[in-house]
């Protein structure tokens, strides 16, 4: 893959890197005027958002304000929803995701997801993992990269004496740390996360919230989360969607602010984040 | 401490008085039960009464024995477990890959406007009485597999010596793609139940890991739905080795094992539909029951088997 090259001047304000650690520096996804409908039913409307490299980028919001609608753009999982369909321009590292001639399957090879509920195969550990570079062909070192993948997801030590046990074996936390594991183990560019830990106990969350942290080292991090301090805790970056009221009595979602985490939650331009991070919505 | 002199009285948990609706539906559901069990025994032992002159007079050897010989009063019921368990085998290999292509073809490809008048015209074959789709065997199914498909196959495969003989509308061949059509709704509408129920997490998973459409379903959904499929089969299978009339009405009732398929045969289901009523002896009404016994351990044990399968599916289903 080429690295493409990025206009500085449009990136404005977020234009200098933050952290400090060389993270930031590049755009990965680039959307502009973003818009989805269900069947004719907008969802989210004129959405304009930069995703930077190895950045944690968080979606908070109240529920139906279209976070997950959003975050399925990225890897093309709406075009599986019948009736779904996607307005504006997304470019993935300059190239336009919705573009004539892109193949789904190739940005998802590249764009790994979590969901919310886990979802691990009804198979083997060592299965799951493979399942990616298997159906990828990347059969070569397959011990090697299902090892890496589970050291990455912190779940090795774990299972590295049960791997030809089935996966519906393990707790939630540790079936949500294989999903992560699963998405890895194809190397892939960007991980989704849409609520991965909304469904697992405190210290759950918190090993995945510890490999969030890691894992921002070398991948480029989406998460949708209900869960505030989490967005606090692991994102560099946030972004507020709220539901608008239309004239004539649909809603749909908009994307309110979009700053730096620290400047969301301390202090937000929005009325309405201020509100709704301080706990004063409705 | 000082005591009031007041304690809060003891909730009262006995139970007051009966619950009639309780007990009356227990009461029925138990009799209910209970007389199914009690029809069963019956049965059975009807049937190996009447069955006994056989019985007694040729034991277990008649599973083994190839033989209907009314003049000399000599039988065995090899020749139609054979008809059976292949017209049987027969459908169901031709069966499987058609209902799973269909159900597959309703739930993941056809657009919904059009899945459900299909699906719903898959399902009403199965409301064709038997004895019509015998029928329309005998007056236009058969003929046409005399006429085209048996000389096909005779020129593409004839060297394989079930492909051998005079092509015949009747015979194993039309026989057991009767038998297919009656299956294929039973088992495609199972395996389209099947498929729906698989979690959409589940594909969705496989999809987001760059997998296309088709290794989603070959990896994930079919694996998933796999023990599903086993009892459907089964299923079917029961749904085959049962099945007399419309059997009976293209299979040309033969008495002997054919070597090609284009030759007449009968399985158990159609030799006891077609026979019982003009059996000329004690003897032959006897074997005649005697093949219904073993249809019925055949029928049996099928069932037993499908059943083990679903339970063994839903334990898996239940830990996901
Ligand atoms: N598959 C779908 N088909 C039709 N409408 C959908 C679909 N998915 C989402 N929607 C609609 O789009 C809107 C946004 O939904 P979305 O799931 O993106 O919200 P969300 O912010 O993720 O909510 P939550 O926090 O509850 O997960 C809602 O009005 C929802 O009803
Ligand atoms: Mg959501």
């Amino acid at each position: 893959m080429t690295t493409p090259e990025i206009d500085r001047t449009r990136l404005g304000a977020l234009a200098e890197p933050a952290s400090g650690d060389g993270r930031g520096d590049d755009v990965v996804f680039d959307v502009r005027d973003l818009s989805v409908s269900y069947s004719g039913n907008v969802a989210l409307k004129d959405a304009t958002l930069q995703v930077r490299e190895n950045y944690v980028t968080a979606f908070i919001g109240p529920s139906g304000c279209g976070k997950s609608t959003f975050i399925r753009v990225f890897n093309r999982m709406n075009d599986l929803i019948d009736g779904a369909r996607v307005e504006g321009t997304v470019l993935y590292h300059d190239r336009d995701l919705y573009g004539d001639g892109v193949d789904p399957v190739e940005v998802r090879r590249r764009i790994g997801m979590v969901f919310q509920k886990p979802n691990p195969f009804p198979k083997s550990i060592y299965d799951n993992i493979a399942f990616g570079p298997r159906v990828l062909g990347m059969k070569k070192g397959l011990d090697e990269r299902v090892e890496r993948a589970l050291q990455s997801a912190a779940l090795w030590d774990e299972v590295k004496d049960r791997l030809k046990e089935n996966a519906l074996g393990l707790s939630g936390g540790q079936q949500q740390r294989l999903c992560i594991a699963r998405a890895i183990a194809v190397e892939p560019d960007v991980i989704l996360m849409d609520e991965p830990a909304s469904a697992l106990d405190p210290i759950s969350t918190s090993r995945i919230e510890d490999l969030i942290h890691d894992l921002k080292r070398s991948y480029t991090i989406v998460i949708v989360t209900h869960n505030m301090q989490q967005a606090a805790r692991v994102a560099d970056m946030t972004a507020f969607f709220s539901v608008e009221v239309r004239d004539d009595g649909g809603r749909h979602g908009v994307l309110v602010e979009y700053d730096r985490t620290t400047k969301i939650f301390t202090n937000p331009s929005d009325r309405r984040t201020e509100d709704y991070v301080t706990g004063r919505f409705g | 401490m000082t005591s009031t002199g007041y304690t809060p009285a003891a909730p009262d948990l006995r139970r007051r008085g009966i619950r009639l609706g309780d007990v009356l539906f227990r009461g029925v559901s138990l009799a209910a039960a209970l007389a199914a069990a009690a029809l069963l025994g019956l049965i059975t032992w009807k049937v190996i009464d009447l069955a006994w002159p056989a019985m007694d007079a040729f034991g277990l050897s008649f599973v083994w024995t190839e033989a209907w010989d009314p003049v000399k009063d000599l039988y065995g019921g090899l020749a139609f477990i054979y008809g059976t368990v292949m017209t049987s085998l027969i459908a169901l290999v031709l069966a499987t890959p058609l209902s799973i292509a269909i159900a597959l073809f309703l739930t993941e490809i056809a657009p919904r406007r059009l899945a459900a008048p299909i699906a719903t015209m898959v399902e009403l074959l199965a409301a064709i009485p038997s004895v019509v789709l015998g029928l329309w065997g005998i007056l236009v199914f058969g003929p046409w597999v005399r006429d085209h498909l048996e000389p096909w196959l005779q020129g593409a495969f004839g060297f394989l010596p079930i492909f051998s003989g005079q092509p015949s509308q009747v015979g194993l061949l039309p026989a057991a793609l009767v038998l297919t059509i009656m299956i294929i709704p039973i088992t495609s509408a199972i395996c389209r139940e099947l498929f729906v129920r698989v979690p959409k997490d589940l594909v969705d998973g496989s999809m987001a890991l760059g997998s296309t459409r088709w290794e989603a379903i070959r990896k994930v959904l079919l694996p998933y739905a796999a023990p599903g499929i086993a009892a459907a089969i089964l299923l079917g299978l029961g749904r085959a080795f049962g099945e007399a009339i419309a059997v009976t009405q293209v299979i040309g009732n033969g008495n002997v094992i054919p070597s090609s398929w284009f030759e007449p045969a009968d399985t158990l289901g159609s030799r006891i539909a077609a026979q019982y009523q003009g059996a000329t002896s004690v003897l032959q009404a006897g074997s005649i029951l005697y093949l219904a016994a073993i249809l019925m351990v055949i029928s049996l044990v099928t069932n037993v088997v499908a059943q083990l399968v679903v339970a063994r599916f839903e334990k898996v289903r239940r830990a996901y």
